[in-house]
C-alpha cells in the first residue's frame, strides 16, 4: 500500500506543494519575527515614535499589533489550502491506491 | 545590572508561567490574605460543574484511547479551547498584566514571542504529529526505531519535565491560593493534589480537556469584562488611556519605548529558542495533538487556540495600561496607602487589584477562582502525560512489549497518577520556602533539548538511527539539567556557591546544538544492520506522515 502510494505521481505533487507552501510561510514568519527583534534591539527609538504628530499611537504598538494579526491570518491561510486542497489530494491518493489493490 | 537581573529573573519566571503553565509568577513566600467569600462560592460551583463531567466522563472511559486521547473525538474547536487553555495560565493573566504596568510597551513585545511559536507548529508539526502518534510522543520518535530503547529515554525525559512542572505548579498555586483565597498553604496544597487526582482517574483524558476547556471561557470570558470595564473608564479610547498612563507612569513617555528586554542578547534569544521550541516539546501540549479525529481537525485546533490566545494577549496589553492609572494611582491598592509603594499582595496582584477597582469583590472573586481553575487545569494535564509515560511507553511498550490488557494497561496509569499526585503533594510541602522558579526553566530546557530534536528530527531526518537518537535524546537531557545546575538560580541561589560556572540562566541555546548534533554524528556513523533498516523504514513513516494512512484513528472512519 505504502509503495502504491509512494509511485504515484500525485504523492510527488502533494508532498512538493505542501512542503513549499509550509516553508514558505515559515520563513515569512521567522524572517518577521526575528526581524522585529532586530528592531527592538537596534533602533529601540524608531518604534516609540508616534505615527502621526500628536498621535499617541506609537510606530512599535502599530507593527507588532499587525504582526499578531499577520500571523493569526497566515496560520488561517494555511489551515483554509491544506483543508481543502491538500486533504483533497491525498484523499485522491489513496483512493487510487485501494484500487491498485484490488 | 540589578535591573538585568531582575529582568533575566522574572524572564525566567515568565518561561515558567506564561506559557501552558498555571505557576504564578510570585514574588516568594505570600502573605496569607483574608478568607475571600466570592471567590471561594465561585470555585465551589466550578468544582462541582467539573466533578459533575468528570462523573459523566468515567462512564465515557473504557478502553485506554478513551483515557489517554479521548477516544480522539474532540473537536478541533474544542481542541483549541483546551490548547488555548494550556497555554494561558494564572501566570499569564498575572504575569504579563504585571509586566505591561512596570514595563509598558516591553511587555507586548514578550507577549509577540510567546506567540510567534504556534504558526510554526502549525506549519511543520501539527500534521505529522496526528499523522504518526496515538497516545504520547514517544509513538512518534519510536515509530521506526528501537522500540524499548527509545520510549525509555523519551518516558524518562517526559517524567522530567513533567514532574518539575508539577512541582513548580503546586508550589505556585498553593502560594496564590493562600493570596487570592486566604486558605492555608497545606490545604491548598491538598485541595490541589486531590481535585487532579480525581480529574484525571476517573475521567481521563475526558475530563481533562473539559475542565481546560471550561476554565479558557472563564478566563476570557473574565479578561475580556475586566478590559473592557476599565477601558470605558477612558471613553474607550486609546489616545485618551495612554496620554493618561504615560502622565502617571514613573517610566513617562519611554513606557512605550523598548526598554531592557534585549540588553542581553545572548539571554534574550536562549530564552526566544526555548520557549518556542520548548513549547513543541512539551508532553502535555503535544498529547492534546492526539484528541482529534484527523489532521484537518489538528490544523484547526492551532487555528483556534492561537486566535484565542493572540486575542487574550491584547487584552492583557490594555489591562495593564489601564492598571498604570486605575491601579497605580489609587491609595487602597498599596501596603501602607502609599502610592507608588509596595502592591498590597505583590506586583503580580495588578490584575486582581485591577477586576476589584472595575468590578467589585463579585468580579475580583470570579478572577480568583478564574485563577484557581487554571491551575487546576494545568496539573491536571500534566499529571495524565506524565502517567501515560508511565503506563503506556514503560509499562505497556517497554516492560509488556505492547502485550498488555487494555484494562491492566489503565489500571497502571491510575495508580501512577495517585503516585505522581502523592509526590506533587509531598514535594509541593516541602518545597514551600524554596525558590523554584528554576524548575521551569528546566522543565523547559529538557524538552526543547531532549523532546524537541529527537522528535523533529524523526519526523523530518531520513538518516536518524536509534544510537543517534539515544544520543541526542539523553545528551540534550544531561546538558540541559548540568546548565541550569551550573547557573546562578541553582548553583548559587540555592546551593549557595560563589560563583555560577555557566554564565547564563537560559540553557536551550546551548543545549540544543549538542543534541542535534550528538544525534547528527552517531546517527552517520551507526553503521550497523539495525540503523540501515531503520533508515529504510522512513520511506514508509513519510509516507503515513503526509497522508495520514493508517494512522490511529482514521481506521475508525
Amino acid at each position: 500500500m505504502y509503495e502504491r502510494i509512494r509511485g504515484n505521481p500525485k504523492f510527488d505533487t502533494l508532498v512538493a506543494r505542501r512542503g513549499k507552501f509550509a516553508w514558505t510561510l515559515t520563513w515569512t514568519v521567522l524572517a518577521l519575527f526575528y526581524g522585529f527583534f532586530m528592531l527592538v534591539a537596534f533602533a529601540p527609538k524608531s518604534l516609540g515614535e508616534p505615527v502621526a504628530q500628536g498621535s499617541m499611537l506609537t510606530v512599535g504598538v502599530l507593527i507588532e499589533f499587525s504582526l499578531f494579526v499577520l500571523f493569526w491570518v497566515l496560520t488561517a491561510v494555511y489551515v483554509r489550502r491544506a483543508n481543502s486542497e491538500f486533504d483533497a489530494l491525498t484523499r485522491e491518493i489513496i483512493e487510487d491506491a485501494r484500487k491498485g489493490e484490488k | 545590572m540589578r535591573r538585568l537581573s531582575r529582568l533575566a529573573t522574572s524572564l525566567g519566571l515568565l518561561a515558567t508561567s506564561a506559557v501552558a503553565f498555571a505557576g504564578p509568577a510570585l514574588d516568594g513566600v505570600t502573605q496569607k490574605q483574608p478568607t475571600n467569600w466570592h471567590a471561594i462560592i465561585m470555585f465551589v460551583i466550578f468544582v462541582t460543574l467539573t466533578m459533575g463531567i468528570t462523573y459523566w466522563a468515567a462512564s465515557r472511559t473504557k478502553s485506554t484511547a478513551d483515557f489517554y486521547t479521548a477516544g480522539g473525538g474532540i473537536t478541533g474547536f474544542q481542541n483549541g479551547l483546551a490548547i488555548a487553555g494550556d497555554y494561558m495560565s494564572a501566570a499569564t493573566l498575572l504575569g504579563l498584566s504585571a509586566m505591561v504596568y512596570t514595563q509598558g510597551y516591553d511587555g507586548y513585545i514578550y507577549m509577540l514571542a510567546f506567540f510567534a511559536g504556534w504558526p510554526i507548529i502549525l506549519f511543520l508539526m501539527a500534521e505529522r504529529l496526528r499523522n504518526l502518534g496515538r497516545f504520547t510522543f514517544a509513538d512518534i520518535t519510536s515509530f521506526r526505531l528501537n522500540q524499548g530503547k527509545v520510549r525509555t529515554m523519551a518516558a524518562i525525559s517526559s517524567l522530567t519535565v513533567v514532574c518539575f512542572y508539577l512541582l513548580a505548579q503546586m508550589v505556585g498555586a498553593g502560594q496564590l491560593i493562600k493570596l487570592l483565597f486566604g486558605l492555608d498553604y497545606n490545604v491548598a496544597i491538598f485541595a490541589v493534589g486531590l481535585l487532579m487526582m480525581i480529574y484525571v482517574i476517573f475521567g481521563g483524558m475526558v475530563a481533562t480537556t473539559w475542565v481546560q476547556i471550561i476554565k479558557a471561557c472563564m478566563l476570557l470570558l473574565g479578561g475580556t469584562l475586566v478590559m473592557l470595564l476599565a477601558v470605558s473608564q477612558f471613553g474607550f479610547s486609546y489616545q485618551n488611556l495612554l496620554e493618561k498612563a504615560t502622565a502617571a507612569h514613573k517610566l513617562g513617555p519611554k513606557l512605550m519605548y523598548p526598554g531592557s528586554l534585549l540588553a542581553d542578547p545572548v539571554t534574550a534569544i536562549s530564552l526566544g529558542l526555548g520557549l518556542m521550541f520548548g513549547t513543541a516539546g512539551l508532553p502535555h501540549i503535544l498529547m492534546r495533538f492526539f484528541t482529534v479525529s484527523n489532521a484537518k481537525e489538528a490544523r484547526k485546533s492551532v487555528l483556534y487556540a492561537s486566535g484565542f490566545v493572540a486575542y487574550f494577549f491584547n487584552v492583557i496589553f490594555l489591562m495593564g495600561l489601564c492598571g498604570i492609572i486605575i491601579v497605580g494611582k489609587n491609595p487602597d491598592f498599596f501596603e501602607g496607602g502609599k502610592v507608588g509603594g509596595k502592591l498590597i499582595g505583590g506586583g503580580n496582584m495588578v490584575a486582581m487589584h485591577l477586576a476589584k477597582a472595575v468590578g467589585g469583590n463579585m468580579l475580583l472573586g470570579f478572577l480568583a477562582a478564574v485563577a484557581f481553575a487554571t491551575i487546576l487545569a494545568v496539573v491536571s494535564g500534566l499529571a495524565l502525560a506524565g502517567a501515560s509515560a508511565i503506563s503506556h511507553d514503560i509499562y505497556a511498550r517497554v516492560i509488556m512489549k505492547g502485550k498488555a490488557s487494555e484494562a491492566v494497561e489503565i489500571k497502571v496509569s491510575r495508580v501512577a497518577t495517585i503516585c505522581l499526585g502523592l509526590v506533587a503533594i509531598v514535594l509541593g510541602i516541602l518545597f514551600e520556602k524554596q525558590n523554584i522558579a528554576f524548575m521551569v526553566g528546566l522543565a523547559f530546557g529538557v524538552a526543547a533539548a531532549a523532546n524537541f530534536p529527537v522528535l523533529i528530527l524523526s519526523m523530518y531526518w531520513k538518516g536518524l538511527t536509534t544510537k543517534g537518537a539515544l544520543w541526542g535524546g539523553y545528551g540534550g537531557l544531561v546538558s540541559a539539567v548540568l546548565f541550569v545546575l551550573f547557573s546562578k538560580p541553582v548553583w548559587v541561589d540555592v546551593i549557595g556557591k560563589k560563583a555560577a560556572l555557566f554564565p547564563y540562566t537560559q540553557p536551550a541555546l546551548f543545549a540544543m546544538p549538542i543534541a542535534f548534533l550528538l544525534a547528527f554524528i552517531f546517527s552517520k556513523i551507526d553503521g550497523s544492520d539495525a540503523g540501515k533498516k531503520e533508515i529504510e523504514a522512513f520511506e514508509d513513516q513519510y509516507v503515513r506522515a503526509q497522508t495520514g494512512y493508517g494512522s490511529a484513528a482514521t481506521g475508525k472512519h
